[in-house]
């Protein structure tokens, strides 16, 4: 459903992205991997619409949404949570949440305004904390409400950047069940950045390595071991 | 000579130069807040407020004439301000000082046109009958206070709009939004908010709100080509004091400002009162350089 051909990018003079070409399949899980600094942050903006692409085509379900900008690409299913989880700080908790529904204005259904309740059987703390500012939640607590408020736009691809970055092991764990369960429950198709190998390999069907730009390495990791790829990632 | 009524007087008056620069600083406040826009051209939207608001009063007569032109003054302005924001706003996003310029320029020329169409000499809009009244106290420690009722007006109609502006925010869905990309752009754009509808709805609400001062202000005195540039000096006080993109802060920098101006003015002249005003600002800004309410947050810091 997603599919990238030959896109580059860069901030300035500098090149970020060189000629990259993936793909994402309805329904199917892709890890990208690679150290810090090789652009997979700015591919992920790149396919969002935070940043423009100089060459290359982004394609959606078949259409060209290279000069799409953000909102329109959220409006056709693309569903981001970012490093850094971008929570709005002076929100409470359910606004945060109500915003994902404007990715739903004219698709069909659109004005519904309540939150649907496997939102809250996924992520049962934010009922409890509903009428608080998301700024004044924890770092686990934001990211599973950034999660929570993807899903609430109904998106058909989400983009996750780094989701188990700088949180505490339980709620990690917590998060991966969530993954998992977004994967097999909801059927929606995952493109996740991600640093922990051991979890990207376990929910992945497919990987990509990145390397100054570049894709370098794919594969299946049913059919091969971490191992072939850890030392595109150790520094 | 420090008589009771005559202090209470100049507060009442205070409060309605303030609810004056509150609604000509809340679309201001709004504009920068949200967009790092500087609208030069904003104190002409509070001038068309006032000639519009005399179009209408010279069309429509009898009791549903200042009705009319207030609606009319904050329709017309709104609607210019849209076409601002589509037609040279918009194109320069992330250049500050060029939106300075080119705002500059447009108010230049929307002086000039007003001049062009009315003249230099300003018009008058008659304010119905039942304002020329006031009420008077005779008894008691105010005896000799007078409080007109185009006064009372204005202030009740500032506090309006900003309960209205204030409900809207909080409550509806494009107010939800217009506070979603307030806080982070991106963000929001990738949650599916038209960033772009939203900067176009607050910048031409902002203007609409200061048609209806210049409205307002059209009651208690003549409507001139340069009467916008008289209050964007005072009303861009009142944005850098309160602090950006807070209701609370410009409504306090506003009765802060105005209530000064009003004071200084019992002791010394209009000029000299300018001169402390601006001190007094100087001053406060050393202790408060985010304003009075300074919204203070990770997101916005780096915008």
């Amino acid at each position: 459903m997603l599919a990238l051909e030959g896109v580059c990018a860069g901030y300035g003079q500098s090149r970020v992205l060189e000629a990259v070409g993936i793909s994402v399949a309805e329904g199917e899980a892709v890890t990208l991997l690679g150290r810090n600094g090789v652009g997979k942050t700015t591919l992920l903006r790149t396919i969002v619409g935070l940043h423009p692409a100089e060459q290359g085509i982004v394609k959606l379900n078949n259409e060209d949404i290279t000069d799409f900008p953000a909102y329109k690409r959220a409006r056709k299913g693309i569903g981001y949570v970012p490093q850094g989880r971008g929570i709005f700080p002076h929100l409470t908790v359910e606004e945060n949440l109500r915003t994902g529904f404007a990715s739903l204005t004219g698709r069909a259904g659109g004005e519904r305004e309540t939150i649907p309740t496997y939102i809250y059987e996924l992520f049962p703390l934010l009922n409890r904390v509903a009428a608080r500012k998301g700024g004044v939640l924890s770092g686990g607590e934001q990211q599973q409400l950034a999660l929570a408020r993807a899903l609430v736009a109904q998106p058909k691809l989400l983009i996750l950047d780094e989701p188990t970055e700088g949180i505490q092991p339980s709620i990690v764990q917590q998060i991966e069940e969530v993954l998992r369960e977004i994967r097999t429950r909801l059927k929606i198709a995952i493109l996740l950045v991600e640093q922990y190998l051991d979890f990207a390999w376990s929910i992945a069907d497919r990987f990509y390595v990145m390397r100054s730009g570049r894709i370098i390495d794919e594969g299946n990791p049913r059919e091969r071991e971490p191992g072939s790829v850890i030392h595109w990632l150790n520094v | 000579m420090w008589h009771l009524p005559i202090i209470a007087g100049q507060v009442f008056n205070g409060f309605s130069v303030a609810s004056i620069l509150l609604l000509t600083a809340l679309g201001l406040a709004l504009s920068f807040g949200q967009m790092n826009v500087i609208n030069m051209a904003h104190g002409e939207m509070l001038m068309s407020g006032g000639y519009l608001s005399y179009l209408a009063c010279k069309f429509v007569h009898g009791p549903a004439a200042f009705p009319c032109a207030l609606l009319t003054a904050f329709a017309g302005a709104t609607i210019l301000g849209a076409l601002l924001e589509v037609s040279v706003i918009r194109w320069l996003y992330g250049r500050p000082l060029d939106t300075l310029l080119a705002t500059w320029g447009i108010s230049l020329i929307m002086q000039q046109g007003a001049r062009s169409i009315f003249g230099a000499i300003g018009v008058e809009v008659v304010a119905p009958h039942w304002m020329d009244e006031s009420i008077n106290i005779t008894h008691g420690w105010f005896a000799g206070l007078s409080l007109p009722f185009i006064r009372i007006f204005i202030i009740l109609l500032a506090v309006a709009v900003l309960a209205g502006l204030a409900l809207f925010i909080a409550r509806t869905r494009w107010g939800q939004w217009l506070r979603a990309v307030h806080q982070d752009r991106d963000m929001a754009g990738a949650l599916g908010i038209n960033t772009k509808r939203v900067d176009l709805i607050v910048f031409a609400l902002g203007s609409g709100v200061a048609g209806l001062a210049g409205a307002a202000l059209a009651l208690i005195s003549p409507v001139t080509p340069t009467v916008g540039q008289s209050y964007i000096v005072y009303a861009f006080l009142v944005v850098i004091v309160g602090g950006l993109g807070s209701l609370l802060g410009t409504t306090l920098a506003a009765c802060l400002v105005g209530l000064f101006s009003a004071g200084a003015q019992m002791f010394t002249s209009v000029s000299f009162s300018d001169v402390l005003l601006l001190v007094m600002v100087v001053v406060l800004i050393q202790f408060r350089p985010r304003g009075l309410v300074a919204t203070r947050s990770r997101a916005l810091k780096e915008a």
